[in-house]
């Protein structure tokens, strides 16, 4: 496996009073167990950072009482966390059947050719980002059904969905997000 | 967002979708209120709930998520006066690959879904409760809370609601990304903060040792939207739209090759695959001919165009008779796609045509649970990874003599040996593809 991305900065050392609040906002949600508020807190701190570093997994496991193999295995569980930078805009293309029977695969290739990514580079998975373009203005990547097989084929970019896409708009839809 | 046809098809009934599809219907509570919203959370709250349980159950509602298990049953399992807390969590993870429906509800018509909650919680004595969004649905996430603040504002939640001594409140939780997460109980775990491993059951039935270990039910988002029209109709009227297993409507999912995929919502047992296909979707494609259905969600058994399936039927003079019904004729009802050996499952039914490889759909399914075995138990987590390396290896290189035998070896060894449903849900396309297109394999050995 490639090595995640070693960075000097630690997140945690730069947090807001904002942020702050917020996260002890998410975590009065769960007045049964703090615990819960492990995703919220992370996703908490991936929309602001990015990704989620070392010190983003110790802090959280510190402030909700756990220790930080308890986040460090959520993080290495779920595909939507991520351990290194992504692009600006994250392109996500449904592969699940429906869209695959509407063209998803050449939807898939389109974007990438169209923000400039080899359509053959693959996604590592386990905390890596997503394929991402060398200015970091675009990732693109694979994703399961995204509940819109009526649809089909869909992407979703950023909190967009894109719906019934076809391949002759995927220039101007890409160039709408520069 | 798929759209509703301006005008109902004579085929749907809609009640669920009976406000999204009014013109400038929008999902704030203005709107809402406008539209006789929280009228049947008033009247519940001047019932006993044991009376509401019991409307529930007259009314025939089966859960809409995928198992069909009937709510009022669901709902009863819990003890009001126990002692205990109880919770309500609401599954909104919607991610089984052709079911499309609680995306629209969430971002349309959150307020039906609050006000749903709020009744189900005063029956079941239920004091906090959370919705249970995937994460890639954002917008639905920010639009619910939006309602929940709005509802809270106007007295529906919160303390003492509408004065009556009730306390409810509501958060929403974001998944990450797993579609196990869907699994009732790896939902539970995924919001307790923990590796969304199942559970096993027993012990571990969410009625008994749920969320926090206290007595919870799960219920999907439009199972939770069917109580308040069932309040507000009567379980009477409401069961009499469906048949009498099976009541009220369902949102059928079509998508694949038909002209006008989409969501209808039908009553229960209202038509049949053929009518489905044909009359509400706008037919196939022009030219093209019907080779394959899935008719409840990815993990539904496939039938095959032209089958025939023996099953008892009601005859004219209403006694039950044995007869061969094609596959066109299957009514899309609960009872009948489980005699024709699949599901109807959450409603998602996908349609391919005769231009379609039955090898290369079902790899794109086999790559899908691959991907998403949470991989606790063995058989799923190498199971899983093998068929769909087997049907990855077929079309790249063809077919070995015994890849038939193999795939159906391996997925035999998996359903039935399993922490969780997924193990069925991952073996079923494998066995079915292969019990109903041999020839599609067989013309693939080199
Ligand atoms: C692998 C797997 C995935 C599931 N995914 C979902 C889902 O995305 N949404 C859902 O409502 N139910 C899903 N279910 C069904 C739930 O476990 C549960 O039965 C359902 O939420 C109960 O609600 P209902 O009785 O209202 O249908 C899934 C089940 C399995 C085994
Ligand atoms: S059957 Fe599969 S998904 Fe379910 S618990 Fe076992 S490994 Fe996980
Ligand atoms: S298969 Fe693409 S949205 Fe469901």
């Amino acid at each position: 496996m490639r090595a995640m991305t070693e960075s000097l900065t630690r997140q945690a050392d730069s947090l807001t009073p904002e942020f702050i609040a917020e996260a002890d906002e998410l975590v009065s949600h769960y007045p049964v167990s703090k615990r819960s508020a492990s995703l919220p807190l992370l996703h908490l701190w991936q929309n602001h950072f990015g990704f989620i570093d070392d010190s983003a997994m110790e802090w959280i496991a510190a402030r909700l009482d756990l220790t930080p193999v308890n986040i460090i295995e959520l993080v290495t569980f779920y595909p939507w966390f991520r351990r290194e930078q992504a692009g600006k805009t994250i392109i996500r293309v449904c592969r699940t059947l429906a869209c695959a029977l509407a063209g998803s695969y050449e939807v898939k290739d389109k974007f990438c050719q169209a923000v400039g990514l080899n359509p053959d580079c693959e996604h590592h998975g386990f905390g890596h980002a997503p394929p991402t373009t060398a200015d970091g203005k675009f990732s693109v990547e694979f994703v399961e059904c995204l509940a819109s097989c009526g649809s089909a084929p869909v992407a979703l970019i950023n909190d967009d969905l894109v719906e019934n896409i076809k391949t002759s708009e995927i220039p101007s839809l890409v160039e709408s997000y520069k | 967002m798929v759209s509703l046809l301006p005008t109902p098809h004579p085929k749907e009934r809609r009640i669920i979708f009976g406000n999204i599809s009014k013109p400038g219907y929008s999902p704030d509570i203005e709107t809402y209120l406008a539209h006789g919203g929280y009228e049947s959370l008033k009247k519940a709250l001047g019932m006993k709930p044991n009376e509401i349980i019991d409307m529930v159950k007259a009314a025939n509602l089966r859960g809409r998520g995928g198992a069909g298990f009937p709510a009022g049953a669901k709902w009863s399992f819990i003890k009001y006066d126990d002692g205990k807390p109880h919770y309500i969590v609401v599954n909104a993870d919607e991610s089984e690959p052709g079911t499309f429906k609680d995306r629209y509800i969430l971002h349309q018509d959150p307020h039906q879904l609050i006000e749903g909650l709020a009744i189900a919680a005063f029956a079941t004595n239920v004091h906090l409760s959370y919705i249970y969004i995937r994460c890639e649905f954002p917008k639905a996430a920010k639009i619910v809370w939006e309602a929940i603040k709005e509802a809270k504002a106007k007295g529906f939640l919160g303390k003492n609601i509408l004065g009556t001594g009730f306390d409810l409140d509501i958060y929403v939780h974001q998944g990450a990304g797993a579609y196990i997460c869907g699994e009732e109980t790896s939902l539970l775990e995924s919001l307790e903060g923990k590796r969304p491993y199942p559970r096993i059951k027993p012990p571990y039935f969410p009625a008994v040792l749920g969320l926090y270990m206290k007595p919870t039910i799960v219920n999907n988002v439009e199972t939770i939207c069917h109580v308040k029209h069932i309040l507000a109709m009567g379980p009477e009227e409401y069961a009499k739209m469906g048949t009498p297993g099976d009541g009220g409507t369902r949102t059928m999912c079509v998508s694949g090759d038909v002209q006008r995929p989409g969501f209808y919502e039908i009553p229960c047992g209202g038509v049949t695959l053929g009518e489905l296909i044909n009359d509400v979707c706008g037919g196939l494609k022009p030219g093209r001919t019907l080779k394959a259905v899935i008719p409840g969600g990815s993990s539904a058994k496939v039938l095959r165009a032209g089958e025939t399936f023996k099953m008892k039927v009601k005859g004219p003079d209403g006694q039950m008779v044995e007869k061969e019904v094609p596959l066109l004729d299957l009514v899309m009802d609960a009872s009948t796609l489980q005699a024709a050996g699949t599901m109807v499952g959450s409603g998602g039914v996908m349609i391919m045509d005769d231009t379609r490889d039955m090898v290369w759909a079902l790899n794109n399914l086999n790559q899908f649970y691959a991907h998403e075995s949470c991989g606790q138990c063995t058989p799923c987590r190498e199971g899983s990874l093998w068929m769909s390396k087997v049907t990855t290896r077929i079309i790249d290189e063809g077919a070995r003599p015994d890849d038939a035998k193999n795939l159906k070896n391996i997925a035999d060894n998996i359903a039935g040996r399993t922490v969780c449903a997924f193990g069925e849900a991952c073996s079923w396309p494998t066995q079915s593809f292969l019990a109903k297109f041999p020839d599609e394999f067989e013309k693939r050995v080199k």
